[in-house]
């Protein structure tokens, strides 16, 4: 296990390195690590910190199976036709790397300020990803396997959960792993801005206040969250064989 | 081509239907304004220099932070290429990395750099800096071995040899860091300037919403839209020719 050593040890020197960074700019400018634990152990007991976790949570859960459903489904759709797939894959591709914020008052507008516009911005950024993944997943598939299907007479059902799904699997877990992290920064974003619940509202109002101790804590903690279940994600995809 | 004209087709027709949409009242004036008269806006915005010191800001904020992120990525993504036991212990990091909300840490630069161009520059960084690292990782190790031997029998000298043979050849995969970092560029220092500060585009337009001056408004999101999209399409461009010299 000396490559496992060799992170935990990058990851230790991270920590030394925000400690010494703590040391050079002071107390007030960034926590202290040890600071930051405390404060984040302090603000799992109040109720008030389970409130706002409990809002984005329901806003990345509800954005997130939008995302999934949604970018599978389209996804195979425009694999399964070549020229739809074709017409709108550097379509997706640009949506995809635009800055979607900017977007967000539209957003804002045609949702109303409220968990209805989070969510509607999580799908903006999950979606695409999803979407794209699956598609390429379809294209690259083996013709045989659609060959085997055709054989064996399947009805376009069956062939789909028997055949297509398990074939696409792992490409299209690559996608939700991109979409999860993307879905939960799109809601993050969405908080942050003109919200008045949840982790990222959290965050700009400890800013206002100037407590740097409460960002610091709400950050390491999402941080820890999203690392781990994409690192969950990527052992899902390499117990597949995937690459 | 065919195919780019139906694209353009299905652009123009979505643009038309919301146009459409707009101008009968469908979508309301309070919601939205008809896409022509964004493009009359921007016009305006442009030609009376209204919103001029926000646009430059933005612009020069986008390129210092992708120009140090390519700068940086590069020379991390040498170094950590010369040291194949960092590399090992880096690699999950750094699969995992773009899993990181970035934006979290906004307010953490805000407290060390305070509210400014300093804060928005670092978040940018943070966020275009790995794929950049990335990047060169793959291109180091895609240069063929036949190269390097060539440039050895050649007795080539060491700088000789990675200015004329290795760069070149690890080209085209830096270049997909570059156009990568440059659209993350974009989206952090945009989305920092819209979530929190005192300037540049991104502020101008959560200015403009929460003052609801929809005109400007969409005016400025149709010049951030356009000017993401040409840069995008320009680098895409580019990537693409190299990756199709790569395959010869």
């Amino acid at each position: 296990m000396p490559k496992f050593v060799g992170t935990a040890l990058v990851l230790i020197s991270c920590v030394l390195l925000w400690q010494a960074l703590h040391l050079l700019v002071g107390e007030s400018s960034l926590a202290s690590p040890l600071r930051t634990c405390a404060k984040l152990a302090a603000l799992v007991v109040t109720g008030e910190f389970w409130a706002n976790v409990a809002e984005t949570m329901r806003a990345f859960v509800s954005a997130f199976a939008i995302s999934l459903t949604g970018g599978i489904l389209l996804g195979i759709v425009l694999g399964a036709r070549r020229l739809a797939g074709n017409v709108a894959e550097p379509i997706l591709v640009t949506l995809y790397s635009i800055p979607k914020v900017v977007l967000y008052p539209l957003v804002l507008l045609c949702f109303g300020l409220g968990i209805s516009a989070k969510i509607a911005f999580g799908v903006m950024h999950g979606l695409i990803p999803i979407t794209l993944f699956s598609m390429n997943a379809i294209r690259q598939m083996k013709p045989v396997y659609g060959r085997t299907a055709q054989v064996l007479r399947l009805s376009p059902t069956q062939s789909a959960f028997t055949v297509i799904l398990p074939a696409i699997l792992p490409e299209v877990i690559s996608g939700v792993r991109l979409g999860f992290s993307l879905t939960l920064l799109g809601v993050l974003i969405g908080e942050m801005f003109a919200s008045q619940r949840g982790l990222g509202f959290m965050l700009m109002s400890a800013i206002n206040i100037g407590q740097i101790d409460t960002i610091m804590a709400v950050a390491l903690l999402l941080t820890v969250v999203a690392v781990t279940c994409n690192s969950l994600l990527l052992l899902l995809n390499q117990r597949m064989g995937y690459r | 081509m065919s195919e780019s004209w139906l694209r353009i087709l299905v652009v123009a027709l979505l643009i038309g239907l919301v146009e459409l949409m707009s101008r009968t009242g469908v979508i309301p004036l309070q919601v939205m304004i008809p896409p022509s008269q964004m493009v009359v806006e921007l016009g305006w915005i442009l030609a009376s220099g209204e919103f001029a010191n926000d646009i430059v800001l933005s612009f020069t904020n986008v390129a210092i932070a992708a120009l140090l992120s390519v700068l940086i990525g590069f020379v991390a993504g040498l170094v950590i290429h010369s040291l194949p036991s960092l590399r090992d212990a880096l690699e999950p990091l750094l699969a995992s990395y773009y899993a990181i909300p970035t934006f979290v840490f906004y307010p953490i630069f805000i407290t060390l750099f305070g509210v400014g161009s300093a804060s928005i520059i670092a978040i940018a960084i943070l966020l275009a800096v790995v794929s950049m690292i990335t990047a060169t990782l793959n291109g180091v190790d895609r240069i063929p071995r036949v190269l390097r031997k060539t440039a050895q029998v050649y007795r080539m000298p060491r700088l000789k040899t990675a200015l004329l043979i290795e760069l070149p050849a690890a080209a085209p995969y830096l270049f997909t860091g570059v156009k990568l970092s440059v659209a993350y560029a974009f989206i952090g220092v945009i989305a920092s300037e819209f979530i929190l500060s005192g300037a540049g585009i991104g502020y101008a337009i959560a200015y403009a919403y929460n003052n609801f001056e929809n005109r400007h408004m969409y005016a400025l999101m149709l010049l951030i839209l356009v000017t993401v999209t040409i840069v995008n399409t320009a680098l895409n461009h580019i990537d693409r020719r190299l990756q199709a010299r790569r395959q010869r």
